[in-house]
């Protein structure tokens, strides 16, 4: 026995691609490289910076995916360790800069380390907040849980807004007055060297510059392409494969061995440690952070990215940020800046830029309906999460998942047994 | 022959419902030990009892010694226990030969770390958890399936299939709770076979059982169970003699464990519906 | 603190205890049958205030024939707003009872998660319907109410509004408390909280309960609402978040599914944020709540008054 690995379907390493998917990645990749200078030459810069963002939600939602999609627990408040991550990127790159100013005075690139040196200190912060909060939490019951989670990242919120451990300047946030954001390492070289002109392309001409959003824009993309990797081969492994049967039957699990509250802890801190690197990377990004980029709403729409993309399925999150992220913020931009005009002939009143904001809002309600009544398996679902969340048979569907915590409790529901 | 379980005295109550009512029973090492009863009798909740589902609310339950009562499930299973359970609970969307891999669990520590990095330990471990995997599903005759989903299989290769989870654990002591129910007899026979193959590779075997020549075939010791009650215990011989069990099998029931001798198989499955409305009569006919 | 301090905050506390009740009872009365979460519930509050908002601009406005009638004695006053409240209570919890049809009776066989998921999807329309379609900055409420000091001890004092909220709330508890243990519809209720399929085949309209437990909850949440607009004197399309969350936590304080421990959880958890708010500075008052929430699903998820709607005998 032993050999034919082929034989798992979810295995990655059994994954040999078949050439037209070769052929699509391949594609996808060229597309995803060649973006932002493409709109950077042709000055749409707005483009670029919207991307850059659709690929921060792209990591939320692959990390929170790890909590809602594998281990089926349902974290609304997944934003707090977003913002954990993105406090400690600053608090602690300001004088982790300074410190390598002042000891590499001769390389002056070296303070600009810090945002790297960061991303791992900021993760596993997020990580051990993670940890803490769901070690007495995840034995309850995954709506409690919800709300449990949600109560927490309120708490986040209002202890940043009142400035707490007088380290985060409440709701004026992040640098304080004065202060900046040290540069990341490299953006000043790259802006330097990169730059080029084809006179002759387009109405006025394709000038490439290199940018700071073109910079996070790339940074950003390796962090998901990081990320992806990294999901993957959770996905596969004892670890994966104790987070899908806990989700299928979390009484058989057990009894199979699993430890449930390990299982889900892992999962929820490692989703956090996720949340961390995104939150750290999106201060650095946009220079400055505040509570109000941390609030439960914000919650909400990771988890409608994921709703709507697919539970458990990366290409799912993908689709989902660049939906509910992307589209709104692309007509927006396209209005504002004139492209949608240029393009359509339609014009967008300020008014009607500002409105599209605030519907997107109603439409994402009404989308969770929606999807919850009618695609619940979301856009581009995981096969196995499909099949759990459509079963074919009618009779499936009764047969809920009871939890551990319910068989033990005897608060199960009416008319279920072992 | 060493003691593998121990249960003094233990009762559970569900409110005022007394499920498992001061059972005092043993099994040893090596043992084929069946639990019978009529339905509702407490048998599956003893079988919660001893995986950890549900604490005893009074006696204790012992496992090689160590205190189990109470132990939370993947504990008890590392310990080596593991189990079937009576309305099949395989992991539907994975395939066969995942929901064995899943009973390598205990067995196996490979974290997010060495998943990440693809270690050479870690490469190691799932090739060896494949595998054994495999092989569990050859033991129960299921590899042909191994990459159907549970949900898809017949239903007599899903009690298998659960048994091979079971196995997986590397349990020293494994409960089928009605492995045979849903069974036609072909497949009812093999499986007596397989369950003197699970003990003759050295597990222990605590078996609930409403097919009672399975039980009378296989059993080393039997022991019955009504209203929670232990109503008598011993070889299956004494155990069919046994007046009390024939009352509180009364009727079809009693008859079906009498038809054992004569290979006739009788539809059980209703049976003990008719002895538990006579086995109230029988509950006053005494103590023992 | 000093003592006047600690008695009008024990007072404001009963006043706001009242309305985290009357919240509380719809998240208890949902959850105790369908098992569910309503996180729109919170919206069933809002909706109320607003309309109750409508209501009592409309039914004094001098365009209004009878608003002179309604303005020019107490009697009027009093019919104005038993008006305005049945109006309000009838409207949400018909409002209720289609959200539980369109939004979540689809979803009755689905993974636990879908429903809430659901749930949450409907606040977010609802906040952003009113926000978008009636308006997206505060409204002042209007003040007909005659709000007068009734009693005061020291420095501390309770004045008619509050004394209405407090009474009107304990009058409601108590007329829902004797319906659910007294009528035979209310029995019907308990059975199918206890066991749902079991009460289905003893001939019970499953549909119906749960269609009356959506009228309920979110006909009380409208109450709620109006008493909120008038004590606070402001409505904004956002106010039902907070509450909401404080109410749930009052549910899961005194044992959700558990009509009675709702009641207790709302007054208890009134009195402790009023008297906590004291300890500490304005900016950390809800957290008072959400660590309430937080303790008592981790050291006590049974409750004061442990779960179920039918208390234990
Ligand atoms: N979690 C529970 N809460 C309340 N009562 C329970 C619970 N589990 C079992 N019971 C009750 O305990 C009694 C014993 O049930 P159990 O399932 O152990 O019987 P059994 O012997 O396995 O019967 P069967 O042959 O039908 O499987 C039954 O009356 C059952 O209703
Ligand atoms: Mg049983």
């Amino acid at each position: 026995m032993g050999g034919s690995k082929m034989d798992i379907k979810t295995s990655v390493e059994s994954a040999k691609m078949s050439p037209t998917k070769l052929a699509v990645y391949a594609g996808i990749g060229v597309l995803v490289f060649l973006a932002p200078i493409l709109f950077q030459g042709f000055g749409q810069l707005f483009l670029v910076r919207i991307l850059a963002i659709v690929g921060l939600y792209v990591m939320l939602a692959l990390g929170l995916n790890i909590v809602v999609g594998y281990a089926g627990l349902l974290d609304l408040g997944y934003i707090a360790f977003y913002g954990i991550g993105a406090y400690a990127g600053i608090l602690g790159g300001q004088p982790l800069s300074q410190w390598l100013a002042a000891t590499f005075p001769d390389q002056p690139w070296a303070p600009g380390l810090s945002y790297f040196i960061m991303i791992p200190i900021a993760a596993v912060a997020a990580a051990i907040t993670g940890i803490m909060l769901g070690t007495p939490v995840l034995r309850l019951r995954g709506d409690y849980l919800a709300i449990v989670t949600l109560g927490f990242g309120e708490i986040v919120r209002i202890a940043l807004n009142n400035n707490i451990f007088g380290l985060t300047n409440g709701a004026a946030g992040l640098p304080k007055a004065g202060e900046v954001v040290p540069k990341p390492f490299g953006l000043d070289w790259l802006t330097k060297v990169t730059y080029f002109r084809i006179p002759n392309l387009g109405d006025n001409g394709f000038t490439f510059t290199f940018t700071a959003n073109v910079y996070w824009y790339y940074i950003i993309v390796l962090l998901c392409v990081f990320t992806i990797f990294v999901v993957r081969r959770l996905d596969d492994s004892r670890l994966g494969r104790s987070w899908t049967a806990m989700r299928e039957d979390e009484v058989a699990a057990a009894s199979m061995g699993v430890n449930i509250t390990g299982a889900k802890l892992y999962a929820f801190s490692l989703g956090a440690l996720w949340g961390g690197i995104a939150g750290t990377t999106f201060a650095n990004f946009q220079g400055f952070v505040s509570p109000e980029s941390f609030t439960f709403m914000e919650s909400v729409f990771v988890v409608c990215v994921i709703v709507l993309g697919g539970m458990g399925s990366i290409p799912g999150a993908i689709v989902g940020a660049l939906v509910i992220q992307g589209v709104p913020e692309l007509i927006r931009g396209m209005a504002s800046s004139g492209l949608l005009t240029a393009l359509t002939g339609i014009t967008v009143s300020a008014e009607a830029q500002s409105a599209i904001s605030n519907y997107r809002y109603l439409v994402f309600g009404l989308l969770m309906v929606i999807m919850m009544a009618w695609r619940p398996q979301g856009i581009l679902p995981s096969k196995r999460r499909a099949r759990e969340l459509r079963p074919e048979d009618e009779k499936a569907l009764d047969e809920t998942n009871q939890t551990l915590y319910d068989a033990q409790h005897d608060t199960a529901i009416p008319g279920e047994d072992l | 022959m060493t003691r593998l379980v121990e249960a003094n005295n233990v009762t559970m109550q569900f409110g005022g419902l007394k499920a498992v009512s001061d059972v005092t029973m043993h099994i040893d090492e090596g043992e084929i030990v069946a639990l019978i009863g009529p339905n509702g009798a407490g048998k599956t909740t003893f079988f919660n009892l001893l995986t950890g589902i549900y604490t005893p609310t009074e006696g204790t339950l012992t496992f090689k010694g160590q205190p189990v009562g109470g132990l939370k499930p993947h504990k008890i299973a590392k310990m080596g226990i593991s189990r079937t359970f009576q309305n099949i609970r395989l992991f539907q969307n994975m395939t066969a030969l995942e929901n064995v891999m899943v009973g390598r669990h205990t067995r196996t520590k490979e974290g997010p770390i060495g998943a990440v990095f693809r270690t050479p330990a870690f490469k190691r471990e799932e090739r060896e958890t494949e595998d054994r995997a495999r092989e569990w599903l050859r033991f129960v005759n299921l590899e042909s399936v191994a990459n159907e989903l549970a949900k898809n299989l017949p239903y007599g290769d899903q009690r298998r299939l659960e048994i091979a989870r079971a196995l997986a654990t590397e349990p020293e002591l494994v409960l089928l709770d009605e492995p045979a129910a849903g069974m036609n007899p072909q497949e009812s026979q093999a499986l007596n076979g397989l369950i003197r193959k699970v003990r003759e590779s050295g597990v222990t075997v605590l078996l609930i059982e409403h097919d009672m020549k399975v039980v009378m075939d296989i059993a080393d010791r039997i022991y019955v169970l009504d209203f929670g009650e232990l109503i008598a215990e011993g070889l299956p011989a004494e155990i069919q003699r046994n007046p009390k069990v024939i009352e509180a099998y009364l009727g079809k029931g009693a008859e079906a464990m009498m038809a054992a001798h004569d290979e006739i198989r009788e539809e059980t499955a209703s049976a003990p519906e008719d002895g538990v409305a006579v086995a109230d009569a029988s509950a006053v006919g005494g103590e023992e | 603190m000093s003592a006047d301090l600690i008695i009008q905050q024990l007072v404001n506390g009963v006043t706001l205890g009242g309305m985290y009740a009357l919240i509380a009872l719809g998240y208890t009365l949902v959850y105790g049958i369908l098992l569910m979460i309503n996180f729109a519930h919170s919206e069933m509050f809002m909706g109320g205030a607003y309309v109750g908002l409508g209501m009592l601009t409309w039914l004094s406005s001098d365009s209004f024939p009878a608003s002179s009638f309604f303005k020019g004695s107490t009697f009027g006053l009093i019919l104005l707003f038993l008006i305005v409240f049945a109006v309000a209570g009838i409207t949400i919890g018909v409002l209720g009872v289609i959200i539980e049809r369109v939004a979540y009776r689809p979803l009755r066989h689905a993974p636990r998660l879908a429903p809430l998921i659901s749930a949450i999807g409907v606040s977010i329309f609802l906040q952003n319907a009113v926000l978008l379609w009636i308006d997206s900055k505060a409204i002042p409420y209007p003040s007909l109410f005659p709000v007068r000091q009734v009693i005061s001890i020291g420095g501390a004092s309770l004045n008619s509004l509050q004394l209405l909220i407090v009474v009107a709330s304990l009058v409601l508890l108590l007329i829902l408390d004797t319906f659910v243990s007294k009528t035979r519809i209310g029995k019907a209720m308990r059975a199918t909280s206890q066991d749902r399929e079991a009460a289905g085949l003893m001939g019970i309209d499953i549909n119906y309960i749960i269609a009356l437990a959506f009228f309920i909850g979110p006909a009380l949440g409208a109450v709620a609402g109006i008493f909120h607009g008038m004590y606070y004197g402001t409505v904004i399309f956002s106010m039902g978040f907070i509450p909401g969350i404080k109410s749930f936590t009052a549910a899961v304080l005194g044992g959700i599914g558990n009509l009675r421990g709702a009641m207790l959880g709302g007054f208890v958890l009134g009195i402790v944020e009023s008297l906590g708010a004291g300890f500490l500075s304005t900016g950390y008052k809800d957290v008072i709540a959400f660590g309430i929430l937080i303790l008592v699903l981790i050291f006590r998820p049974g409750g004061l008054l442990g779960e179920s709607v039918v208390e234990k005998v």
